[in-house]
């Protein structure tokens, strides 16, 4: 699956880290890092974190990564 | 018919059987063509990138793909709706033809349009001695292939990096190759790292970040040149003030060159800032005349300002790529008075030493900075830019809940300094001058830059009167 | 303004009618099963002195602009009393049992840099290291085994207490693992939460008599809880247990040991806060999908709508309905208003959480809200500190009781409330059922 995190908008409320650890981490206090295409098999804690996201900041594929299938 | 009947019937018509040209396929060209399809455009869409790849995130290149772990292949953005596009990628855009409407390619093809959204971005500079820039472990950062190299070479690992360049990436870079507990030099001709974007105050803080955490910071100065061994790989820089510095592997970090070349001689207002547009991201030609079928999106379009003096804002950043490309997506499909201007207070952020830094509005506006909040000894701040005693900017260190209050401020032209917040007070609190370096420090060019008041670098053509 | 003077006015002539401003309506009883139509009426005046001199924030925008307004303190010490307005006749400033017996601030009644240094010391405890937070995910099957037993043992009846039997008992056992807390303590701790909950009033009926005859014991209860959690931390000081609790007492991190006094009135604040929400959130959560069957059936098909789902219950009935800590520190303009310094500010997040200004439709249940940046767990600094812990909870709580509970039926609506205005929830919800699925 696809996501990115609108780090504009984050705030550093680390629910997406508490609920999806393996996809989302914290450096230090507040510096998010992720991993944008995460392993299907985690789909369910990876969209808990983006619906725990104070400010919605996680934006999720809404085609389940049907991308490629467009690019020539 | 009433005339009014037919431009609607037009507009109809387009967006039924219009062609759309998008010339860049990276976050600025997808969320264009997802938001023509949600404006309901259901015509001809194509898409040309220079790269292999569809579009893909760049800000975690210069992090978590440089640590090593996500890897360069998995930036893939998502998709918020089914495009529909003929996606030309791996192909350039090498001209436009203004007059027959159409985009010439590298390989020769010529793409027709109706309407046209300009979305190149950007690319690294190079080092810019072609031969040493050759040399084997030279490596600049912006693309997904890019990243991959440099993530290779940092695993093997290198003896010792050596960044050139302290602005935003190569700070992230530094402290990537420290995580990663690599020997690492960055070289800077400002005085500190981050001055062209922060000012001196913040650089300083910066440059003590980067110190505490093991790196060898050398400000002031230059690289003068880069010396290869017998197997054509770089072994040693050769520093300004006559030193040297061992290392196996250099990222040059110099900013960024707006992809503006292939629109050489087709009269839009295009140059080394990029291309300038109006406020809803109309292309403006060279003459300063708003076109009727050419927009810009993202890092490469420049466009006035509201809050800072209706200066051509250039902004390579994530937000103003999403933002740009959503409005100029709506003007491509409507007429006026349906034009959305595309206001957005500028943002950005930057993880590294362990500190997120953010920022809101343009900090080299300012002359004046003031610490209004936390503790600097702690990295723990909030700090307010001002420009004749309004507020025009404000940065963070691991403090970014507390940005909103300030960006409402910006929005709003508050006076500076603020209000003082009532709690965690800075022991000093009185307004210093920001300290920003004068322009022309090219590794201190920040990542959004007042481009001043004229909407093309070129001179216009003037014409003599009619008699 | 004119409104209030005209009020003020007829108050000074002696007359007997006082209207009440939609704020002191929404706080009485009788509407505390629906306070909506007054938040309609109150977000009319975003920022709304009241005649006691709080000033009511309604409205989303102003109250996100506050969370994130460092004029704002959250610290009921630089406000101690709040400003009543003596000459505009109002009653006497509401008495405060929680805030009087309680000598050490909490991290939600304190402000930075105490406050963060408190937080980031108790964070680690409760959701795990930075490298590997994952203590509150690792507790899901135990949630899961709680919910399955308290389900199972509802087996042959016709009639539930969803409150009772259920909403209730997770929580506090799940809150009693975490913290290290004795299960055999909750009816104890649970007597002193009620009593001093029914004790505290902010509306129209602080003032009566029974309000008033309360307060004594309020005040008891809250020094008998304090009491209770210090013996509890001096326990775990002499002899290690499990939970967090001892850890906090034990372990010195980087940044120190808390003070027994901040140790001990966060603590309290955990034992508390930790399940009150949890169990309103649940119970309004049953409630409400009962009284939404399009919306029980939709989540019945689709499980995983539990997840966006709870999110929208958060928005749509929200267990904390307001926070009464906050003051202005400076005066600060907003939306026309001026608020003086020293006022105290009442962020009204239920009210928030359904202005049309920011939500579409903002009376309708949608589980598939988009955009759904609710204030159901606040903003800013004092976000709720054990959002992850509910969140999972109310998640497997509601999703299996929507799965496994056989054709659940209302039995009286609106049920019985609870008397607290800031916690709010049913003291009951009875549902018939037609049985339970495996």
């Amino acid at each position: 699956m696809r996501i990115a995190v609108d780090l504009n908008r984050c705030q550093g409320y680390a629910q997406c880290v508490y609920l999806a650890h393996q996809d989302f981490r914290l450096t230090g206090q507040e510096a998010l890092t992720y991993e944008p295409n995460p392993d299907d098999e985690r789909r369910l804690q990876v969209e808990r974190a983006a619906a725990a996201c104070p400010v919605q900041a996680i934006v999720i594929d809404r085609l389940d990564g049907a991308g490629e299938s467009e690019t020539s | 018919m009433t005339v009014r009947a037919t431009v609607a019937e037009l507009v109809r018509e387009f967006r039924a059987n219009g062609r759309i040209v998008i010339v860049g396929a990276s976050l600025a060209g997808l969320r264009a063509a997802e938001a023509l399809r949600g404006e309901g455009f259901t015509g001809s869409l194509t898409i040309i990138g220079d790269e292999p790849y569809e579009p893909y995130d760049r800000p975690p290149l210069s992090k978590q793909v440089l640590k090593g772990w996500v890897p360069a292949d998995h930036t893939k953005l998502p998709r918020l709706r089914e495009v529909n596009a003929q996606w030309r990628l791996g192909v350039t855009a090498t001209g436009l033809d203004r007059a027959a409407k159409q985009v010439r390619l590298a390989d020769g093809e010529h793409i027709p349009y109706d309407r046209l959204l300009i979305a190149t971005g950007t690319r690294a500079r190079q080092w810019p001695n072609p031969d040493e820039a050759a040399l084997d472990g030279v490596y600049t950062i912006r693309s997904r292939d890019d990243a991959a190299q440099l993530q290779k070479a940092l695993a093997a690992p290198p003896s010792r990096v050596m960044v050139i360049g302290a602005g935003f990436i190569g700070s992230e870079v530094a402290s990537v190759c420290r995580e990663l507990d690599l020997p690492v030099t960055v070289v800077e001709r400002g005085s500190a790292p981050l001055v062209g974007a922060l000012g001196g105050v913040i650089a300083e803080i910066a440059a003590e970040m980067q110190r505490d955490h093991g790196v060898d910071l050398r400000c002031g100065l230059g690289v003068s040149s880069l010396e290869g061994d017998s197997g054509g790989h770089v072994r040693r820089a050769h520093l300004s003030d006559g030193t040297t510095v061992e290392a196996d592997v250099v990222v040059a970090s110099l900013g960024s060159i707006r992809n503006v070349e292939w629109l050489e001689g087709a009269g839009l207002a295009s140059g080394f800032w990029g291309v300038g547009c109006d406020a809803g991201g109309r292309a403006f030609d060279v003459n300063g005349v708003v076109t009727d079928s050419i927009y810009v999106a993202g890092d490469v379009a420049r466009a006035p300002h509201v809050l800072y003096e209706y200066q051509f804002l250039a902004m390579e950043h994530w937000d103003n790529a999403v933002f740009g490309a959503e409005v100029a997506a709506h003007n491509m499909v409507n007429l006026e008075p349906l034009y959305r201007p595309h206001l957005l207070l500028p943002g950005f952020w930057s993880g590294q030493f362990g500190v997120n830094i953010k920022s809101v509005g343009v900090p080299p506006f300012a002359d004046e900075i003031v610490f209004t909040q936390g503790s600097v000894k702690e990295r723990h701040f909030a700090a307010a830019y001002g420009r004749r005693g309004r507020i025009v900017a404000a940065v963070t260190f691991d403090h970014g809940k507390w940005l909103e209050h300030y960006g409402n401020l910006i929005e709003r032209s508050g006076p500076f300094p603020p209000p003082p917040p009532g709690w965690d007070q800075p022991p000093d609190m009185k307004p210093m001058p920001a300290e920003f370096p004068q322009p022309g420090v090219p590794t201190a060019i920040p990542d959004v830059v007042l481009t001043g008041h004229d909407p093309s670098e070129r001179r216009a053509e003037f014409r003599p009167r009619p008699r | 303004m004119g409104v209030q003077a005209d009020r003020i006015d007829r108050k000074k002539e002696g007359s007997l009618v006082v209207e009440e401003t939609p704020w002191q309506q929404a706080l009485r009883y009788a509407n505390r099963a629906n306070p909506y139509p007054f938040y309609e009426e109150l977000r009319k005046t975003p920022v709304a002195r009241q005649p006691d001199g709080t000033y009511v924030v309604s409205t989303y925008r102003e109250v996100v602009a506050l969370l994130h307004d460092p004029r704002v303190s959250s610290d009921p010490r630089k406000c101690p009393v709040p400003v009543a307005a003596q000459d505009e006749g109002s009653a006497e400033p509401v008495a405060e049992p929680i805030r009087e017996a309680l000598t050490e601030p909490t991290i939600i009644t304190c402000d930075p840099p105490e406050h963060d240094r408190d937080r980031r010391m108790m964070t680690p405890h409760f959701v795990g290291p930075p490298q590997s937070p994952h203590l509150i995910s690792d507790l899901e099957p135990e949630i899961r085994r709680i919910v399955d037993g308290l389900l199972d043992s509802m087996q042959g009846k016709t009639r539930i207490d969803a409150v009772d039997e259920f909403a209730y008992p997770l929580p506090v056992t799940v809150i009693c693992k975490i913290l290290g807390v004795p299960l055999e303590d909750e009816p104890r701790f649970h007597s002193w939460i009620e009593t001093a909950l029914d004790a505290l009033d902010f509306g129209p009926e602080a003032a009566s008599e029974e309000i008033q005859s309360r307060q004594a014991g309020g005040r008891q209860a809250v020094q008998e809880f304090g009491q209770f959690a210090a013996e509890l931390l001096d326990r775990y000081a002499q002899q290690p247990g499990p939970g967090m609790l001892s850890a906090m007492v034990n372990d010195d991190g980087p940044e120190g040991r808390m003070s027994k006094g901040v140790l001990a009135s966060n603590a309290l604040l955990l034992i508390f806060a930790g399940h009150e929400t949890t169990v309103n959130l649940i119970a309004h959560s049953v409630l409400t999908l009962l009284r939404h069957p399009e919306a029980l059936e939709k989540l019945r098909r689709r499980p995983e709508l539990i997840v966006p789902g709870v999110e929208e219950l958060l928005r749509f009935e929200s267990s904390v309905q307001f926070w009464h800590t906050r003051s202005a520190v400076e005066d600060i303009d907003i939306a026309g208003t001026t608020i003086p310094k020293g006022a105290p500010i009442f962020l009204a997040y239920g009210s928030a959480n359904r202005d049309p200004k920011r939500f579409v439709n903002p009376d309708e249940l949608d589980l598939e809200r988009r955009d759904n940046q609710h204030l159901g767990f606040s903003q800013g600094i004092h976000f709720c500190f054990g959002a992850p812990l509910a969140r999972l909870e109310v998640q497997v709580a509601v999703g299996e009781f929507v799965r496994r509970v056989e054709n659940p039926r209302l039995v009286e609506d609106p049920p019985p409330y609870r008397h607290n205005q800031i916690f709010r929830g049913p003291r009951h919800v009875l549902v018939d059922i037609d049985g339970i699925r495996d």
